[in-house]
């Protein structure tokens, strides 16, 4: 996957605080029940997982069906009592998988 | 050039009617049924209460394909009592599947964002399991005016 997902995570908070975290990855989350134009169905292929870690530890995680939209948009919070690294992982049902890391300051 | 009559122009609305009316029965509807036993697999079959679990939908899409949802569970979030899975169903799509939130205390607040596909007007029914394995369920309505799941 060439594009980049998107995230909103804050760059800066105090201890103890409860932190919004948006997140968005551009994938088709072809369902599998569409038929192209000569009748023959689309595979399926869309992302099936998604997980958020904080420090290495489980923030929050989702297991994903075709009934999310298109560009899977994904929101949630995080208490963050520490200084660390979020990092966020998309799985597809190819098996690809897309990682990518945020910085937070906790003061 | 062909005209088209008054006549020949209602006769071309009936057909497209009796087509509409025919896709309406299509089979590839979850059935209730199919989202109760969906729930089932996820409660192992241990009662739920009502409660607890705001959801927030709009009344009416007008496009099925991508429709947000938020869902807030009222919890406390604290590594001795908090809502450690939520289970979003559909009983009016193709598979009754949404999605599973799993969270831990570090997630702060029991609350999950996403945008969903809905096919048609529809219950939404949301389940959450706290750490002790307590259920909770609510279910909201949804007016859906083109369904979004292709098929």
């Amino acid at each position: 996957m060439a594009e980049k997902p998107r995230l909103k995570v804050p760059k800066e908070a105090k201890k103890g605080e409860i932190i919004e975290l948006k997140t968005l990855i551009a994938h088709v989350m072809e369902t599998g029940l569409r038929k192209d134009a000569s009748g023959a169905i689309i595979p399926r292929k869309i992302i099936n997982k998604f997980t958020c870690e904080f420090n290495g530890k489980p923030v929050f995680s989702a297991d994903i069906e075709p009934a999310v939209a298109a560009n899977p948009y994904i929101q949630f919070n995080a208490k963050v009592d520490e200084s660390g690294t979020f990092k966020f992982t998309w799985v597809d049902d190819d098996g690809t998988v897309t990682t990518t890391e945020e910085k937070i300051t906790v003061a | 050039m062909q005209t088209i009559t008054r006549r020949k122009a209602l006769a071309l609305g009936a057909g497209a009617a009796v087509i509409l009316t025919v896709s309406d029965v299509s089979p590839l509807f979850a059935t209730p049924a199919e989202s109760d036993a969906e729930i089932a697999k996820f409660t192992g079959g241990k009662a739920m209460d009502k409660g607890r679990i705001s959801i927030d939908l709009p009344e009416i899409a007008e496009n099925g394909n991508t429709v947000p949802l938020s869902i807030v569970v009222d919890s406390p979030m604290t590594a001795d009592n908090y809502i450690s899975d939520i289970l979003v169903v559909a009983d009016g799509n193709p598979r009754p599947g949404i999605a599973t939130f799993h969270l831990t205390p570090l997630a702060g607040k029991a609350t999950a964002a996403t945008r969903i596909r809905l096919q048609t007007t529809e219950n939404i029914i949301v389940v959450a399991k706290t750490n002790d394995g307590k259920f909770f369920t609510d279910r909201r309505q949804i007016k859906v005016t083109i369904g979004g799941c292709g098929g």
